[in-house]
């Protein structure tokens, strides 16, 4: 499955609805187990993403992704910024070799490894990316996907970032790097494999 | 919330603005990013550091001769960005390289990484130290690992003198990392802070509660107790972090507001520290009182012990400087 630059686009706009639509909400999850500003950090960070789209003139996956990645950057702040940043940006590279979608995925996975050194199973937003990379690869990410990897990540005891602070508390609590990630794929199969 | 400020959205811009207005005489602002840096350009090593905003004075209070050369104001309590950054980066270097000082939380971390990279793309030399001085919180491989406090502000006064003294980049890195190593924080909290966009606490203590161990962004302590008075609170303190200091003969101590903490109860405190440390074989040096890395209007204090066994650092630390809130 080949991504386009339309469909990234398109891709990308509606997961800045769902972020603006769910601020509160992801503010409230980030409450529970952190700091309470991943809603704001992340509606901040798509609203960018937004204006950003509207300039790139070129009909090209990388410069799409690429913007993304600029503005995430720029604008979020927190641990989600560099995250969501590095992914995009290694998405974006990836983008000049292949267009398509389960190796780009996958790129921006390993783009968030690097940059966080947290791996699968410390409840983070890569226990959404991991899985959801696995489905692409077999040409079956739908939103069972999406479900079940939410409700995998609760039962998790959070090893990284500002929640592993609270430690066993954050044990049954839903990640909301995890859940941002979660509108991020939604908005995919809406937008590209529906 | 009841607070003195215009739209809640407003206040980092604001508070920036108001600060620049009042010290134009020897600060100044970077166009369209937020960053306060020195007018005088200086032939040294530029100290940059930064983090959320919510903690003034932190980190802009100690701009100016013998301390920060710039710092970088994020959003109230979330780390700034990498472009920020290597804003602050870019005009603090003078060919001499620029250290950033980092208080370690993931995101601090990564964005502070990032505009370290963005820096070496353009062949400006940077090197970072993290403070991690905050031993509520085990150093492990469960978590993001000890956060960075009060004490990250000797670091700012310690190796501000060394650079002013004209240390090399490479040199200041290497101080700054054995620094660290001597420099341990505890705080404890009666209220939760309230960032103003949120408009309620991040956490909330019953009348009669207290927290040990809180965080300067209100991350959980170790223990909720019920509420103690000065001298057990610095019993309590004082012992913890004594623990690891069983050789050390001289010491310094920060005793810090977190900023609705009014300076009466910082100097009973300090009177009750110092009456608990007269049952170890130490004595006291060095000592600063006041508000120097708050949590917006948290009531509350963090306690810094720093090892000052070598006399360099001493030296360091009582040299004059030309800062707003030292
Ligand atoms: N090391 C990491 N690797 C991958 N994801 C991480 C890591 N650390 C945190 N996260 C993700 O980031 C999310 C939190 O992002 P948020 O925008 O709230 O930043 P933050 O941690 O509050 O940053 P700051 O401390 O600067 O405010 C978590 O829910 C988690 O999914
Ligand atoms: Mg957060």
């Amino acid at each position: 499955m080949e991504l386009t630059h339309e469909q990234a686009k398109r891709w990308l706009l509606n997961f800045h609805q769902k972020v603006t639509d769910n601020k509160a909400y992801l503010s409230e999850l980030d409450q529970a187990i952190g700091d309470g500003d991943h809603g704001s950090n992340m509606a901040r960070g798509t609203e960018a993403v937004k204006d950003k789209l509207g300039s790139v003139t070129e009909d090209s996956l990388e410069a799409v992704l690429k913007q993304a990645a600029m503005a995430l950057i720029s604008k979020v702040g927190g641990a989600s910024g560099p995250l969501y940043g590095s992914a995009f940006m290694a998405m974006a590279k990836t983008a000049k070799e292949t267009s398509e979608l389960s190796t780009l995925i996958e790129a921006g996975l390993d783009g968030i490894k690097h940059r966080g050194k947290a791996d699968v199973g410390d409840k983070t937003m890569i226990d959404m990316w991991q899985p959801v990379t696995s489905a692409l690869h077999e040409d079956d990410l739908t939103e069972v996907t999406i479900d079940q990897a939410l409700e995998d990540v609760k039962p998790l005891k959070a090893k990284k970032g500002r929640a592993s602070y609270v430690g066993e508390r954050s044990m049954g609590a839903l990640d909301p790097g995890a859940v941002s990630s979660g509108y991020l794929f939604t908005a995919l199969i809406e937008e590209v494999l529906a | 919330m009841k607070k003195i400020i215009n739209e809640p959205h407003a206040v980092v811009d604001e508070l920036l603005e108001g600060m620049l207005l009042a010290h134009s005489d020897f600060l100044t602002g970077i166009t369209d990013t937020r960053v306060v840096i020195e007018k005088e350009k200086r032939a040294t090593v530029g100290l940059v550091s930064g983090g959320g905003s919510g903690h003034e004075p932190a980190h802009a209070g100690f701009v100016g001769d013998g301390m920060l050369r710039a710092a970088v104001l994020g959003e109230m309590f979330t780390s700034p960005t990498p472009d920020q950054i290597f804003e602050a980066i870019k005009a603090s270097d003078t060919g001499h390289g620029v250290l950033l000082i980092v208080k370690n939380y993931t995101g601090d971390v990564m964005n502070f990484d990032m505009a370290k990279e963005m820096a070496e793309m353009e062949d400006i030399a940077v090197e970072s130290v993290l403070v991690d001085d905050d031993i509520a919180v085990e150093d492990s491989t469960y978590t993001a690992g000890k956060r960075g406090v009060a004490g990250t502000v000797l670091v700012h006064k310690i190796l501000g003198h060394y650079a002013r003294e004209g240390k090399t980049l490479t040199e200041l890195k290497e101080l700054g990392e054995r620094l660290t190593a001597h420099i341990d924080t505890l705080g404890v909290a009666l209220t939760g802070a309230t960032v103003p966009e949120v408009g309620k606490p991040g956490f909330t203590l019953a009348e009669n509660e207290m927290e040990y161990g809180v965080g300067i962004h209100g991350e959980p302590g170790y223990r909720r107790s019920e509420l103690k008075q000065s001298r057990a609170i610095a019993n309590e303190l004082v012992t913890k972090l004594m623990e690891t200091k069983t050789d050390t003969k001289k010491i310094g101590l920060l005793v810090n507001g977190l900023g609705a903490t009014p300076l009466q109860e910082l100097y009973v405190f300090y009177r009750d520290v110092v009456h608990e440390l007269k049952n170890y074989d130490v004595e006291i040096v060095f000592q600063k009182i006041g508000d120097f890395m708050t949590s917006i209007d948290m009531a509350g204090l963090s306690l810094t012990v720093i090892d000052l066994d070598s006399d360099t650092y001493q030296a360091a630390l009582t040299s004059p400087v030309d800062v707003l809130n030292w």
